[in-house]
C-alpha cells in the first residue's frame, strides 16, 4: 500500500501526499504557476484546459488529450502529464506552434494553448491524417470564438507534413520512467478533505466498496469532475479505477465483445465498430476527443443518465451488464438496470464490472441517431438506435427500438416493437410503428427540445431506419464527401 | 508601397502576441502574478426574476471557512451605481429589489476562490415574488416601461406609399439573442495603493469607463483609480460595460480589507450574470411592385432589453440605422421599441442590433422575391443605393460611396451563383429527405459611433535612445488583432522593424478619456490618433536633421535600410540618439477625432457614419427534412476592407466573423423557463459553432483596389463587425431549402435561430401547406 499519487509533470516527479481527492488537475496546475492552461468552462466543454496525459500501456506509450478542468490529480498515479509549457517555446516551438503561428491560427489566443494540445495529441495519435473530417474530429473538444476555425485547420495539415517534436526522441526515456513508477500498489491517502483508495485490483476494489459502500468510484470523472466543479459536491472517498488491470481489458470473444469498466470510448470504439459500424459513427460524435479519452463506455451507463448516448446504443444491440459485490457476480439485460429517473439496479457496495455486446446475427442491421442542436459535442435531444432481423421473407423476427432522451430513462418502443413483429419491414409497417411510437413516449419539454419535437423526430428516425435498411440507402446528412442523393 | 518595410501597415503581419499565444506564455487577468495575500470574490447571484428581498441571512456565509468577509449593498462606499448611461438603474449590488435571475445580492470575499464559491451557495434569502416580465410579448401585454426611448426615422410619406403601390405585404421576424462566448470569462483584480490609489487589471473594452466606475463606487476621483488591460481572451462587445461590475465589486473588497482581491467568475455565473446580443421581434409593411422595385417600408423593431438601460438605447437605435441594410426605401418609417423585461440587461455585441436590422431588410427582401416570383439577388440588385439618386437613407444621410451592386454583381459570377442555383434546384425535385439551398445577401455597415463624442481617440508614442520604440493608445486588444496594427502604423512611418517596436498594455495611466474599443472603431480612431503621434515625433527629427545636416526636409526620408538624410544613410537609432543630444523631444501624445460626423436623434436626421464598410456573402446548406438538422456546404464571401491594414488579420476577422453569425442564426438558442430562470447558461446546453460546423468549402477574399473613399489610416476600413452579418446568408439558404416544398412558392418564413426544431416546424407547416 502507497501513501502517494505518483506522476510526471514535464520531467519532474511529483509525489503528493496532501491532496484532495478532488482536487482538480487545472487548478492544481494553475496554482503551480502553470498558467498557460486556461480554464473556459470548468465542465469539459470548450478544452482551453487540454493537456496531454500519456500512459504506458503495453508497453508502449499512449498520447491522449484530456480536460484538466474535470481531471482529478488523484487520478493521474503513474502517468506522464505534459502542458502547453512542456511544448516548445518561442525561440524552439513545437511543430504545432510554428504552424499555428504561421497561419494566424490564434486571434484572442485563450483557448489556443488548448487547441495547440489537442493538435500535438493528435500527430501523435494512430493514423492521423490531413483528411478534415479526422482533423474535426481531433479538435470537437477545442472551442473557439475568434478564427471560425478554418486557420487552425490549415495550421493543422501544415503540422501534418511536419517532422518530430522534442518528445520523439524521448520515447524511451518516458517509457523507462513510467515503467518505474508501475508499481503494482494500490494507494490509499486519507486527508481532512476526504479520502483516496486507488485499487491495484478487482479484489481490492471490491473489498474497499463493501468496507464503504458510500464511496464514489471514479472512471473517467467526466460526469463526477462537474459534481465537483458545478454542484461543489464534496466526496468523502473517492475511488478512482483507471489502474485495475482487469476492467481495463477488452476482450473480443466469438460471441462478441467484453468491455471492462475502466475501459473508455476512444479505446473500445474501433471494436464495437467491428460489430456495429453505425455505432463506431455514433461514439466519433460523442462528446468529443477529450472526452472520450476519459470516459468508458460503462460509466456512461453506471451513472444512469437518461440522455447518455451510449445506453440506448447498447440496449438495442442487446447487451448485458456484469456487475460485482464483494466476491458476489451476477448479470443483467442492460435495460433493466435502469430502474426509473436516478434510480439503477446497483446494490450498495456494487460495482460495474463490464459489458457484453454480443455479435449481431447475420443479417441483422443496426442503426444509431444522435439528434442535437450541434452537430459535434453536444448532449442529443433524442438519440434512436434500432436492430432489426428479418427472415428471407422479409418478416421481422427480431427488432428492438432503443432511444434516449425520450423518458426518465434509455428506453425500448415496446409498442413499436410488438406493432413490427412478425410482419414485412415494408412502408405500411413502417407507418405502424409510426404510429405505435406515439404511444411508447411522454418525453419532456426542455431547453434541448421540446416534447413536440421528440415525438416528431422519434418517429421520424423509425423512417430514417426505414430508408436505409429497406428503402433507398443512406438517408442522412453527410458531413463531408458529398451527399447522398435520397 | 513596394518601399515598406516588412510587416509594414498595408501588408500582412502576425499577431503581435501569436508566438506568446501559442507558447501559453500571454497572460490574462487570472494569469497575472498576484500580491501577496491576494482574496477572492464570488458573486452571490438572485434565485428570482422580479421580487422584494425580505430578508439575507448571510450568517453562515460569513461563517464558513476562508471567508474574510461577505459585501453587501451597505459595503459600497461611493454610489451603489453602475449604469455606464448615468441612468441610475444598475445598483453594484442589489439594494431593496431583484429585478432579473442573476442579480447580484452580495459577495463573497475569502482566502481561496473555492472557498469563496462553497460559502456563496450558504445564503438564505428570503423573497416576496412579484410578477416577472421575462420577453417581448409579455412586456407589450404589460405595458412594461421602455429603458429609453423609443426613436422614429422617416423620409417620405409612408402611408401614402404604402396604399399606392402596386403590391402590399405584412409580415413579423423573430430573431433570438447570442451570448458572447469570449474564452476568458469575467475577470479583474484590485489591489489598493497608498492615499486612497487603486489598482485595477481589468478584461475590460472599455479601461476609462471602468476607472470611473470604480472611482465612483468608492467615492473618489479619476485620478485616484488606473485601470489597466494588456489583452482579453475574446470580448465581442461583451466587456464593453459587462466587465465593470467585477472591478468595481473587486475594488470595493480591496479597499474594504486592504489586500488585493480577483473576482473572476465561474462560466455559469458569467452567463446568468451577464447582457447578451438583443432579441428583436419586427414588424413589417412593404409596398412594392411586379418587378421588385420596393416602394415604402414601415417597420416597428422590438428589443428585450432586461431589468436595466445599459446600451439599450443606442443598441436599438443602431437597428433603425441598419433596417434599410443596402437598400433604398424610397417611403420610410422605422420604429424602435426598446423593452423592460426581468432578464439579463442585454448589451452590446458584435453589431450592436445592426445585424438584426440587417436580418430584418433580407427578409422584406426574400419576401418580396417570392411574392414576385424573382430572385431574391435580381431583387437585392433593383433596390441597392445608387450612386447619384436614390441614396437617401432613413436618417436622411446621403450615401456617397455605394459599392453593393459591384460587389453582388462580382460575387454572383465568381461563385457561380445562377448554375449552382439551377444545379441546385435540379437535385430537389428528385431528393426526397435531403434539401438543399443557396442564398447571396449583402452587407453596408457604417462606421462611427452613432454616439458623436465617443470619435475620438488618443496615443502616447515614445522614441527610447536606442531607437527602440514603445507605443500606446486608447484602444485595447481582444483578438481582432488592433495592437498589431498599431504596431504595423509605427513600422510603416518610421521603416522599423518588429522587434524595434513595442506595444504595451492599455492603462488609464497613459492615455486618458478613451473611449470603448467598439464600433468597429478601434483601428480607424487609434490607428489615426498613432499615426498623429509618430509624425508629430517624425516632424521633429525631420527638422533636427534637416538643420544639422544642412539638407531640405523634404529630401529626409524613413526607409527600410535606414533614414535617408539627403545623400546620407544613417540608422534610426543614430538619428534617435542624435536628437536626443540636440534635446528633442522624442515623445508625443496623438489625438484624433473623426471628421465630417453628426448625428440629432432628436430630428432623426444627420450623418452618424464617416463611411460604410461594404461586403457580400454567398452560402450553399443543406436540409434534412426528417430532423430539421443542416449542414454548411460552401460559403464564398467578398468583402470590403478598403486598402486593408493587414489583409491577413482582416480575412481572419471575415472568417471568424461569419461563423460566429452563423452561430447566432442556427445553434446558438437562448432558453429562459417560465420562472426566468436562463437554462442556457454553459456550453453544455449553449452551442457556439465547433470546428465541424464552418462551411466545407469557405472562400474569403477582400476587395481588390478598393481604398476608403474617406480619408481613414492609410485608406482602409473598419473590420469588426460588418463580416458578422454575412452569416444572415446561412439563414436565408435554410430558408431557400426549405422553399422548394412547395415548389417556392411561398417564402418560409424561417425566424432565428434556425435550430433543427424551429427548421423541422417550419418545414412541416410548409408541406402542410403544399398538401
Amino acid at each position: 500500500m502507497r501513501q502517494t499519487v505518483r506522476f510526471y509533470l514535464g520531467d519532474d516527479l511529483c509525489t503528493l501526499r496532501d491532496i484532495s481527492p478532488t482536487l482538480t488537475l487545472l487548478d492544481w496546475l494553475r496554482d503551480r504557476g502553470r498558467t498557460g492552461t486556461k480554464e473556459g468552462c470548468n465542465e469539459g466543454d470548450c478544452g482551453a484546459c487540454t493537456v496531454l496525459v500519456v500512459r504506458l500501456e503495453d508497453g508502449r506509450l499512449n498520447w491522449r488529450a484530456v480536460n484538466a478542468c474535470i481531471q482529478f490529480v488523484s487520478m493521474l498515479d503513474g502517468a506522464q502529464v505534459y502542458t502547453i509549457e512542456d511544448l516548445g517555446t518561442a525561440d524552439a516551438p513545437h511543430p504545432v506552434q510554428t504552424a499555428m503561428v504561421e497561419q494566424h491560427g490564434s486571434q484572442c489566443g485563450f483557448c489556443t494553448p488548448g487547441f495547440v494540445m489537442s493538435m500535438a495529441a493528435y500527430r501523435k495519435s494512430e493514423g492521423a491524417s490531413a483528411d478534415e473530417q479526422a482533423i474535426d474530429d481531433a479538435l470537437a473538444g477545442n472551442l473557439c470564438r475568434c478564427t471560425g476555425y478554418a486557420p487552425i485547420v490549415r495550421a493543422m495539415k501544415q503540422a501534418m507534413a511536419a517532422g518530430p517534436d522534442r518528445f520523439d526522441a524521448q520515447v524511451e526515456a518516458i517509457v523507462e520512467r513510467l515503467m518505474v513508477l508501475q508499481d503494482g500498489e494500490s494507494v490509499r491517502l486519507e486527508g481532512p478533505e476526504g479520502t483516496l483508495s486507488i485499487p491495484a485490483s478487482a479484489d481490492d476494489l471490491a473489498e474497499i466498496l463493501l468496507t464503504d459502500p458510500e464511496a464514489t468510484i471514479v472512471a473517467g470523472a467526466t460526469d463526477v469532475g462537474l459534481w465537483v466543479t458545478k454542484g461543489m459536491r464534496r466526496l468523502k472517498h473517492v475511488v478512482p479505477i483507471g489502474r485495475v488491470p482487469e476492467l481495463r481489458s477488452l476482450t473480443r470473444t466469438p460471441e462478441g465483445l467484453r468491455i471492462g469498466a475502466a475501459v473508455t470510448y476512444q479505446d473500445a470504439r474501433v471494436a464495437i465498430a467491428e460489430l456495429l459500424p453505425d455505432a463506431g459513427e455514433m461514439i466519433r460524435r460523442l462528446g468529443s476527443t477529450q472526452v472520450r479519452n476519459s470516459a468508458t463506455v460503462c460509466g456512461n451507463i453506471a451513472n444512469g443518465s437518461p440522455i447518455g448516448d451510449g445506453p440506448p446504443m447498447f440496449i438495442a444491440a442487446n447487451a448485458t451488464l456484469h456487475l460485482r459485490r464483494g466476491a458476489e457476480r451476477r448479470s443483467i439485460v442492460l435495460e433493466d438496470y435502469f430502474i426509473a429517473y436516478g434510480k439503477q439496479d446497483r446494490q450498495p457496495g456494487e460495482f460495474v464490472e463490464a459489458l457484453s455486446i454480443p455479435k449481431p446475427a447475420p443479417g441483422a442491421q443496426f442503426r444509431a441517431y444522435k439528434i442535437s442542436k450541434r452537430f459535434d459535442q453536444d448532449i442529443s435531444a433524442v438519440l434512436g438506435a434500432f436492430m432489426i432481423e428479418t427472415d428471407d421473407g422479409g418478416r421481422i423476427i427480431a427488432v428492438r427500438l432503443a432511444y434516449g432522451g425520450m423518458a426518465a430513462t434509455p428506453k425500448r418502443a415496446s409498442g413499436a416493437e410488438a406493432v413490427l413483429i412478425g410482419r414485412v419491414w415494408d412502408q405500411d409497417a413502417l407507418e405502424a410503428a409510426r404510429s405505435a411510437i406515439l404511444e411508447d413516449f411522454a418525453p419532456l419539454t426542455d431547453m434541448r427540445a421540446s416534447a413536440w419535437y421528440r415525438q416528431t423526430v422519434a418517429a421520424n428516425l423509425l423512417t430514417r431506419f426505414f430508408e436505409e435498411t429497406a428503402g433507398h440507402g443512406q438517408a442522412r446528412l453527410a458531413r463531408t464527401g458529398g451527399l447522398a442523393h435520397v | 508601397m513596394s518601399d515598406l518595410v516588412p510587416g509594414a501597415a498595408s501588408t500582412s503581419m502576425k499577431h503581435e502576441s501569436a508566438l506568446l499565444h501559442v507558447t501559453g506564455q500571454a497572460a490574462y487577468i487570472d494569469d497575472l502574478p498576484v500580491p501577496r495575500g491576494t482574496l477572492h470574490l464570488v458573486p452571490g447571484l438572485s434565485t428570482k426574476a422580479h421580487a422584494r428581498i425580505v430578508s439575507m441571512d448571510l450568517d453562515a456565509v460569513r461563517a464558513a471557512p476562508g471567508v474574510v468577509c461577505v459585501l453587501t449593498a451597505d459595503d459600497v462606499s461611493g454610489e451603489n451605481q453602475i449604469s455606464p448611461v448615468h441612468r441610475e438603474d444598475e445598483p453594484l449590488l442589489a439594494t431593496d429589489h431583484v429585478h432579473f435571475w442573476g442579480q447580484t445580492m452580495f459577495a463573497v470575499v475569502a482566502t481561496s476562490r473555492q472557498a469563496a464559491r462553497q460559502a456563496v451557495r450558504l445564503a438564505k434569502i428570503e423573497y416576496e415574488e412579484k410578477p416577472a416580465i421575462l420577453n417581448i410579448a409579455q412586456a407589450r401585454e404589460n405595458g412594461s416601461p421602455m429603458v429609453w426611448r423609443s426613436l422614429t426615422m422617416q423620409r417620405g410619406d409612408v402611408e401614402r406609399g404604402l396604399k399606392a403601390a402596386p403590391r402590399r405585404l405584412s409580415g413579423q421576424i423573430e430573431i433570438g439573442g447570442q451570448e458572447h462566448f469570449y474564452l476568458e470569462g469575467q475577470a479583474a483584480l484590485a489591489q489598493p495603493g497608498e492615499a486612497g490609489e487603486m489598482r485595477v487589471w481589468s478584461s475590460t473594452q472599455h479601461p476609462s469607463e471602468t476607472q470611473h466606475l470604480v472611482a465612483s463606487v468608492l467615492g473618489r476621483p479619476h485620478h485616484l483609480v488606473t485601470t489597466e488591460v494588456r489583452r482579453m481572451g475574446g470580448a465581442f462587445g461583451g466587456k464593453e460595460t459587462q466587465a465593470n461590475a467585477w472591478a468595481c465589486l473587486a475594488a470595493v473588497a480591496a479597499d474594504r480589507t486592504g489586500q488585493a482581491v480577483k473576482a473572476r467568475l465561474d462560466r455559469d455565473d458569467d452567463m446568468m450574470a451577464t447582457g447578451k446580443r438583443h432579441d428583436f421581434l419586427i414588424d413589417y409593411d412593404v409596398g412594392f411592385t411586379d418587378e421588385g422595385d420596393i416602394l415604402a417600408v414601415d417597420m416597428v423593431l422590438a428589443a428585450r432589453c432586461g431589468w436595466a438601460a445599459d446600451l439599450s438605447g443606442p443598441v436599438t437605435d443602431r437597428a433603425l440605422f441598419h433596417a434599410d441594410n443596402a437598400y433604398f426605401y424610397p417611403d420610410v418609417r422605422l420604429k424602435s421599441e426598446p423593452l423592460r423585461t426581468n432578464t439579463q440587461s442585454n448589451t452590446a455585441y458584435r453589431g450592436f442590433g445592426g445585424p438584426q436590422g440587417i436580418v430584418a431588410a433580407e427578409r422584406v427582401i426574400e419576401e418580396v422575391a417570392f411574392a414576385t416570383g424573382l430572385d431574391p439577388v435580381a431583387v437585392r440588385l433593383r433596390n441597392v443605393y445608387g450612386t447619384g439618386t436614390r441614396n437617401l437613407t432613413p436618417y436622411h444621410m446621403t450615401v456617397e460611396d455605394s459599392i453593393t451592386a459591384e460587389i453582388l454583381t462580382k460575387l454572383v459570377e465568381r461563385c457561380d451563383y445562377q448554375a449552382r442555383k439551377a444545379e441546385i434546384r435540379a437535385f430537389n425535385r428528385t431528393s426526397r429527405i435531403i434539401r438543399r439551398g443557396i442564398a447571396l445577401t449583402p452587407v453596408k455597415f457604417g462606421i462611427s459611433f452613432t454616439a458623436t463624442h465617443y470619435n475620438q481617440a488618443g496615443a502616447l508614442v515614445h522614441v527610447y535612445t536606442d531607437g527602440s520604440v514603445q507605443v500606446n493608445h486608447g484602444g485595447t486588444e481582444m483578438g481582432q488583432g488592433l495592437h498589431t496594427k498599431m504596431v504595423q502604423i509605427v513600422l510603416r512611418e518610421f521603416g522599423l522593424t518588429a522587434d524595434r517596436v513595442r506595444i504595451t498594455a492599455t492603462t488609464t495611466g497613459k492615455v486618458p478619456n478613451t473611449s470603448a474599443t467598439a464600433a468597429s472603431s478601434g483601428a480607424d480612431l487609434n490607428g489615426m490618433a498613432v499615426l498623429d503621434a509618430v509624425r508629430k515625433i517624425k516632424d521633429r527629427m525631420i527638422t533636427f536633421a534637416a538643420e544639422k545636416w544642412s539638407v531640405a526636409a523634404e529630401d529626409i526620408h524613413f526607409r527600410s535600410d535606414g533614414v535617408h538624410v539627403g545623400a546620407e544613410v544613417m540608422t534610426f537609432q543614430q538619428l534617435a540618439w542624435q536628437a536626443y543630444f540636440a534635446r528633442v523631444s522624442l515623445s508625443s501624445n496623438g489625438f484624433y477625432k473623426t471628421p465630417k460626423i453628426s448625428w440629432n436623434p432628436e430630428t432623426g436626421r444627420g450623418r452618424p457614419f464617416f463611411y460604410f464598410a461594404y461586403g457580400a456573402a454567398c452560402a450553399e446548406v443543406s436540409v434534412d427534412l426528417l430532423t430539421g438538422e443542416h449542414s454548411i456546404d460552401r460559403v464564398d464571401i467578398l468583402h470590403d476592407a478598403g486598402q486593408s491594414l493587414n489583409p491577413d488579420i482582416d480575412i481572419g476577422q471575415i472568417e471568424g466573423g461569419f461563423v460566429q453569425g452563423a452561430g447566432w442564426l442556427t445553434t446558438e438558442e437562448l432558453v429562459w423557463d417560465g420562472a426566468g430562470r436562463l437554462r442556457t447558461h454553459a456550453p453544455s446546453t449553449y452551442k457556439i459553432p465547433a470546428c465541424s460546423d464552418r462551411p466545407r468549402i469557405f472562400n474569403v477574399e477582400l476587395l481588390e483596389n478598393a481604398p476608403n473613399r474617406e480619408e481613414t489610416i492609410f485608406r482602409s476600413k473598419a473590420v469588426g463587425e460588418p463580416p458578422f452579418v454575412h452569416g444572415v446568408a446561412v439563414l436565408q439558404a435554410i430558408s431557400d431549402a426549405i422553399a422548394s416544398l412547395d415548389d417556392y412558392r411561398t417564402c418560409p418564413k424561417l425566424n432565428a435561430p434556425a435550430t433543427p426544431e424551429r427548421v423541422l416546424k417550419n418545414l412541416m407547416a410548409l408541406r402542410e401547406k403544399a398538401g
